[in-house]
């Protein structure tokens, strides 16, 4: 299993980092999705195929698809790619990059020195573990998580009301006022 | 012959197990087109394809042939690595589904403990093939088409997951096995009716079926995300779709009809009798039910079957738990 995880921790940051470099945001977009089924993979390596399933369902399956979606609607162009182009100039990211670099490395003797790397190992978690964790010391984490999604469904129920369509009347081609039509209603929707 | 170890041979004959239930499931898909055909036919009182060997057998020979000789044409317009990438991820995806599912006792290529969760994260790859179809192309079209099967197909994940979970619970499992297993005495189709309900309903919709079928409606969209594709790269489109239809046949058997349980005949027949009849059906509804407007089936999804679905979880979840406390 070490294997495995290695390999997919190399895919990982591997595709992370086209993420971040390539130009075209759709591509890299698909990079960022080859990343998160990586990461999938490193937890089935882990021994959490729960977590791995879950991590491909809402993160490569349902959130990812909503930024390639907002990305289609965007229609970028060869424009885009241009800009995207200038941005990553080397005199821009050099600085931040050895800092960033320098940062890893502290991080890095600090978990050597300080436990040792552990080998790629453990049990087998499935989902009623994980429930249990959920619903008993993070019972509370889950409750705030669960106000803030409800925070967030009234937000977009309110931003996405549909209000012109019953205040205005309809109008024929000559501007006078007409009655909508059943169809028009929704009728039997 | 030290390598033919036990073991060894163990793997060999998992692996032609395997590599059969592929071949059987994409020459069952690319069969059904033709099956398809002659019973459409049949429901709307005309002949459907009956010249092309004995009532119209080879049908599929014939297309084929044309399929791979025509030219495979890649727009000039079109993003190349996308526009080939996506109907690989259309077919691939929903093959490798097939891999959870147990057809005989003895039968079956993975027994995976996540079982149904690989097919709800094969069914979330899938959204991708038909976006980056319809992005790849740079056609109004294809974009609209796919803009609208991402939407609906996100729509009808979300309670297709949840019409299963009420089995889930009653088996305490997601493996298929033990989902099979558990369907010994009754199945699954009478506690779980209302899911039974959800879950075919969003089967049809995830595979793009009609009534189901927005993204490729021909009248308003020529033909939706991929009217840019040709030759095999169509094929590979419309095989997926085919092998969608078995895919969720062979799962609405297995979930909710027992599987290969049943009396007299061998557990083989059983499964292949069922998963035939829910392609049947499939066909049937095809040929049965209008189109419904966009907005309609996006209204029918989020308002009447989402709640269902909620519903019939949490009574699944209180019967079990009266159960359990009854027996204590």
């Amino acid at each position: 299993m070490e294997i495995s995880f290695y390999l997919a921790a190399i895919v990982a940051v591997f595709a992370t980092f086209r993420v971040v470099t390539h130009t075209n945001p759709v591509h890299a977009l698909l990079y960022l999705v080859v990343s998160l089924l990586a990461v999938a993979m490193a937890f089935f390596a882990l021994g959490a195929p729960f977590a791995a399933a879950l991590e491909i369902i809402v993160y490569a399956g349902a959130i990812m698809v909503l930024f390639v979606f907002v990305m289609m609607m965007l229609n970028l162009g060869s424009a885009a790619v241009d800009r995207e182009r200038q941005w990553l100039q080397s005199s821009l990211w050099i600085g931040p990059s050895i800092m960033a670099t320098v940062l890893i490395l502290v991080f890095a003797y600090a978990f050597i020195d300080g436990g040792g790397i552990g080998t790629v190992s453990g049990e087998t978690l499935m989902a009623k573990e994980v429930g249990i964790a959920l619903f008993g010391p993070y019972l509370l984490i889950v409750e705030l998580a669960s106000f803030l999604l409800l925070a967030a469904l009234v937000a977009a129920a309110h931003i996405g009301r549909d209000d012109s369509r019953r205040e205005q009347p309809l109008r024929n081609l000559n501007g006078s006022v007409r009655q909508p039509s059943k169809l028009e209603q929704g009728g039997e929707r | 012959m030290s390598w033919l170890s036990p073991l060894a041979v163990d793997i060999i004959i998992a692996v032609l197990k395997a590599i059969v239930i592929l071949l059987v499931a994409v020459v069952a898909g690319a069969f059904l087109s033709f099956v398809e055909r002659r019973l459409l036919a049949l429901w709307q009182d005309r002949y459907g394809p009956n010249r092309v060997g004995p009532f119209g057998s080879l049908q599929l020979a014939a297309d084929m042939l044309k399929m791979f000789f025509k030219e495979d044409w890649i727009p000039s317009f079109a993003d190349k690595k996308l526009f080939v990438l996506a109907p690989a991820i259309a077919l691939g995806s929903l093959l490798l589904s097939f891999m959870i599912i147990p057809i005989t006792p003895t039968w079956g290529v993975a027994d995976l403990n996540i079982g149904i969760l690989f097919f709800f994260a094969m069914a979330g790859i899938n959204v991708y093939a038909v976006l980056f179809a319809g992005y790849s192309s740079a056609n109004k079209y294809a974009l609209l088409g796919a803009m609208r099967a991402s939407a609906q197909t996100l729509s009808y994940e979300v309670f297709m997951g949840l019409s299963l979970m009420g089995i889930v619970a009653m088996t305490g499992s997601f493996n298929m096995r033990d989902i099979v297993n558990a369907q010994t005495d009754v199945w699954f189709i009478i506690p779980q009716f209302f899911g039974f309900c959800t879950f075919i309903i969003a089967g049809i919709a995830v595979t793009h079926r009609a009534p189901f079928d927005q993204p490729e409606a021909e009248q308003e969209l020529a033909d939706g995300y991929h009217v840019e594709y040709s030759g095999m790269k169509w094929g590979m489109f419309f095989v997926g779709e085919y092998v969608g239809v078995v895919l969720i046949s062979a799962l609405i058997a297995t979930l909710f009809f027992g599987g290969w349980h049943g009396p007299l005949l061998p557990p083989f027949i059983w499964f292949l009798l069922k998963t035939c009849f829910f392609i049947m059906l499939f066909v049937l509804i095809r040929a049965a039910l209008a189109r419904p407007r966009y907005d309609a089936v996006m209204n029918f999804g989020w308002k009447f079957c989402l709640p269902l679905t909620l519903l019939n979880l949490l009574a699944t979840g209180a019967v079990i738990l009266l159960h359990a406390s009854a027996t204590t």
